[in-house]
């Protein structure tokens, strides 16, 4: 089949973008529509649900099909329409307060049904279209307007969360690390079952800088260590510094003073979720923070799979359903 | 096709009557639910029109011998056409003194008390905080005809060649009370015997012991002398055709699947497990072969959003939920009704406010579902009058929502949902199309409008996969035509008038209201929901005693049939009976300034036909009095 070669302006809706200017958002737009042609996959078999929030106007500005539904329920709009309409390729756009605070419920059972949806979690610490209220990603302490006296909440990880629900494919990158979001977005379409990606993203005008340690060039080498499949845990400039597994607890170690052999080694497909929830613990700034793919299982039944394989086969044993035979089954009586 | 009609010889006398109403009654586990559908389906197979009631507590197993713990279920059987389970008893089957102390009350003057006699002992009374044996009172003994059976030694000894333990052994005993019940009533045990036969096929004892059960029951009504007559209620005279028992929930699957199949597409079905509207789901997962999916959600709100997605998608999509469900999916149904997708919202009312009484019946919703949303957002609400009705009404539902492309609130409740009654098996062929169509890419240059509007108001239901009609939709407001959008002033009221007047104009293609007796006269009942029943006896009942009344029964409670206003002014007095404190009532006055009278009772319990009959009575001999001074 020929498909027509489309470009990242053909993913762009007609509606002017209304995110503040300098916001962390247009970033992630930008490698969506980027992504999305290398992708190779119909627009119009492509759809975007969002809940509420600064990033949820997210489907306007694609030119695909698109819902912008209710405060946290995205992932439930997902799962009817996935549920139904398997062919589609489904994309759920939620943030911090979204996904995790009115939404949490829904996060969770999308995640641990394994619906074969792609969660793109905006996380930028803070209530934004409210205009700056804390939200449960916000660090402790945090002054907002709703905690003139500091965030008194311990804050919620996305990714901890994930893995607690035996997601099959939880991973992290960050607006800024452009070519980084490009590859995490497409290994998340690649996997078959439900897909999250958090991605940090900075609120300019509420909460400005709240993740410069990651997202700046001159701080982040020391500050996130790149997770690849396989691959030891090295970070720093100069890939000065690495990950090792003492007994139950990750530690720094320099590089130079121990064998390779001794860094931890990445394995995203370990279906035991144990040490990539070490990973997702790795908290600024005692530790640096991992982005990439922290796991990554296949050949988990999806919910979608599930559902319409338990159609087929119901009609293979009973054949179709004859609702005059349904109508007539059991006691009956006939009146002349 | 089986003929029942045939009970077994008795030698004894027999008394045709030409109704029954019976209530089982004992502890929530002695199977009196049970022993009530058998009654029911066996009355049924011999041509009885019949009409149910089980009556149960909402915790599973309450506290054995306690008043709280009594299950009960009342059918009434007759031979001629019934629309109620019955108000007084004819006969009562007590199987504890908690059973006998919490019914007694509505046993007719005169009327048959069965009692299980090895249930009434000390332990018992003090369960049933009595200070004695409630059977021993006089005025027990002068008011009915009371007989006292030994059910569970007389069980014991029938079962008691299949080695069966005392505990075991004495779980049959319903089943000798149901032969009993079945010997005085002339009814065939054949039904019974096979449904026994049926559900205990693996465990043979139990399956032999609860036959051997059942017959000695009906044996024993054939050889006591405690009884000297049986009854026989004959076949009831009702339209033509092949008839099933049906219980109201069923027949509400059954019409979705139905729907499903007239409009040519699978059904998607989200719910999150709520009494009374369970069933639903428990039946409609049974016909996954039918394209039926259902997803048991994680609350009530993924259900109703999932069914959003579902709708979005093309499918069609259904949730259920009773009263606090259903105001948990407000929020979603106000999208659903920004979004102008078809839909369907099923709620089971029961009794509230907040958890309420969950397995008693109430009509207290009919408010919530006209405003309990954000916002103007008004749906199309429809009310079946009986369970078999549940069907027709769910059809009529799923019609709605696509022609106007807007969510159908159905409001049932736990009087139909779980009451039964004999359906008339409808020819599928006789089912008119819904016609779901679904825009394609033009070859035109037009532009696609996603908001734009046929004759009815309806937009176009274009689905995702669609090439070329990519839009998007949201619960922000959306521009007429494009659908982008808009935060423009005279926009928003030109929508919000829009979305009205799309419900609005359903009025014009709905049936009108059609009225038992004149059109015209003295008084007009006026009712909607489960309570048709009782209203069309008493009113029959009214007539029948020379009173100027007549009966409207709502079904279209959103919009209202074109000619109620008309209807409501031809009538020097409107009375309104409503299991709730005067909600349709608030209604009709609003809309048409009605000065209409309600007939009010919120205690979990259907109406009497007698109370109705009563205060229509009141109100038409007023009225009579009025004009003759």
């Amino acid at each position: 089949m020929n498909l027509p070669v489309l470009k990242a302006a053909d993913f762009a809706s007609d509606q002017d973008v209304r995110w503040c200017p300098g916001c962390g958002d247009y970033s992630i737009l930008a490698q969506m529509k980027k992504v999305l042609p290398e992708l190779g996959f119909p627009r119009e078999k492509t759809v975007f649900i969002s809940g509420i929030g600064c990033s949820s106007r997210f489907p306007y500005y694609m030119n695909t099909y698109g819902m912008h539904s209710i405060h946290g329920r995205a992932p439930t709009f997902a799962t009817g329409l996935k549920s139904t309409r398997p062919e589609l390729m489904v994309w759920v756009i939620t943030g911090d307060g979204d996904a995790l605070s009115i939404g949490g419920n829904h996060f969770i059972h999308c995640l641990r049904r394994n619906l074969d949806v792609n969660i793109v979690l905006f996380n930028n610490r803070i209530y934004g279209l409210t205009k700056g209220q804390y939200s449960p990603t916000s660090v402790e302490g945090q002054i907002t307007k709703s905690t003139p006296m500091g965030a008194i909440d311990h804050p919620l990880s996305p990714l901890s969360v994930a893995l607690a629900a035996e997601a099959t494919f939880v991973a992290r990158s960050i607006d800024a690390h452009v070519k980084h979001l490009g590859e995490t977005l497409k290994a998340a379409a690649a996997h078959k079952g439900t897909s999250l990606v958090e991605v940090y993203q900075n609120c300019n005008v509420f909460n400005d800088g709240a993740m410069a340690y990651a997202q700046e060039r001159k701080q982040r080498a020391d500050n996130i260590v790149e997770l690849e499949h396989g691959k030891p845990l090295i970070f720093g400039a100069k890939g000065e510094k690495g990950i090792r597994l003492t007994g139950n607890h990750l530690e720094i170690v320099n590089t130079e003073d121990v064998p390779s052999d001794d860094l931890l080694i990445h394995d995203a497909h370990d279906p035991n979720p144990a040490i990539q929830m070490m990973l997702a613990r790795m908290r600024y700034p005692e530790m640096p923070e991992p982005i990439g793919v922290l796991r990554c299982v296949e050949g988990v039944a999806t919910y979608n799979d599930q559902i319409n394989e338990q159609v087929t086969a119901a009609k293979a044993k009973k054949g179709e359903g004859d609702l005059m035979a349904l109508f007539n089954s059991g006691d009956t009586w006939q009146v002349a | 096709m089986i003929d029942t009609s045939t009970p077994p010889a008795t030698s004894k006398t027999v008394e045709t009557v030409s109704g029954i109403t019976v209530r089982l009654c004992g502890d929530s586990g002695d199977g009196m639910q049970l022993l009530g559908t058998q009654l029911t389906n066996t009355s049924a197979l011999a041509g009885n029109d019949v009409a149910t009631f089980p009556d149960f507590p909402a915790e599973i197993r309450a506290p054995r011998g306690t008043r709280a713990g009594v299950s009960g279920f009342q059918v009434q059987f007759a031979s001629q056409e019934i629309f109620t389970p019955g108000d007084t008893l004819d006969a009562l089957v007590v199987m504890n003194p908690a059973a006998m102390v919490t019914n007694i009350g509505d046993l007719r003057k005169g009327g048959i008390l069965i009692a299980n006699e090895d249930g009434f002992n000390e332990k018992e009374y003090k369960l049933a905080k009595v200070e004695s044996n409630p059977l021993d009172a006089d005025v027990i003994e002068q008011s009915y005809r009371v007989v006292r059976v030994s059910m569970t030694k007389m069980t014991r000894d029938a079962v008691s060649e299949f080695g069966l333990s005392t505990k075991f052994a004495d779980r049959c005993k319903n089943f000798f009370a149901m032969g009993l019940v079945y010997w005085l009533f002339g009814r065939s045990l054949d039904p019974t015997l096979r449904f026994i036969e049926e559900k205990f096929s693996k465990k043979p004892d139990i399956m032999n012991a609860n036959m051997a059960a059942l017959r000695a029951g009906w044996a024993y009504g054939e050889t006591t002398e405690v009884f000297g007559e049986s009854y026989q209620v004959e076949a009831a005279k009702l339209e033509p055709g092949t008839y099933r028992n049906i219980m109201g929930n069923q027949a509400l699957a059954w019409g979705l699947i139905a729907a499903s199949q007239v409009s040519g597409k699978d059904l998607f079905y989200g719910t999150y497990p709520i009494t009374p509207a369970s069933d639903i789901l428990h039946e409609l997962t049974k016909y996954k072969n039918f394209g039926v999916r259902t997803f048991q959600a994680e609350d009530e709100i993924a259900a109703v959003c999932a069914t959003i997605g579902a709708a979005f998608g093309g499918t069609m999509a259904v949730t259920a939920s009773s009263g606090p469900g259903i105001a948990l999916k407000g929020e979603a149904m106000g999208l659903g009704v920004m979004l102008e997708l078809p839909m369907i919202i099923v709620n089971v009312q029961r009794g509230g406010p907040s958890t309420g009484l969950p397995t008693k019946t109430e009509q207290s919703d009919l408010l919530q579902a006209m405003f309990g949303r954000n916002g103007e957002a008004p749906m199309p609400i429809l009310a079946p009058r009986s369970p078999g009705d549940c069907f027709a009404m769910a059809v009529e539902a799923w019609r709605i929502a696509t022609e106007c492309m807007v969510p159908v609130m159905l409001l049932s409740d736990g009087y139909i949902a779980n009451g039964s009654e004999p359906w008339k098996i409808p020819d599928m062929k006789d089912l008119p199309e819904i016609k779901c169509s679904h825009p394609a890419a033009s070859d035109s240059d037009e532009t696609f409008l996603p908001y734009g509007r046929n004759e009815n108001l309806a937009r176009p239901w274009a689905i995702p996969g669609t090439p070329e009609l990519m839009h998007r939709v949201g619960g922000l407001e959306k521009e007429d035509g494009t659908g982008n959008v808009s935060y423009d002033p005279d926009n928003h009221q030109h929508m919000v008038d829009t979305r009205a007047a799309k419900v609005a104009k359903i009025a014009e293609r709905i049936p009108e209201q059609d009225v038992f007796g004149a059109t015209s006269g003295d008084v007009l009942v006026v009712s909607w929901g489960g309570t048709y029943g009782a209203c069309l006896t008493a009113v029959a009942k009214c007539r029948d005693a020379g009173h100027d009344v007549s009966h409207a029964h709502i079904r279209y409670m959103n919009p209202l049939p074109s000619n109620i206003g008309t209807l409501l002014r031809s009538f020097r007095t409107v009375l309104v009976p409503e299991l709730n404190a005067g909600q349709l009532r608030m209604l009709l006055r609003a809309e048409y300034l009605v000065d209409c009278v309600g007939i009010n009772k919120v205690q979990g319990k259907p109406f009497a036909v007698t109370e109705l009959v009563d205060a229509i009575t009141h109100h038409a001999t007023t009225l009579r009095q009025t004009k003759a001074g």
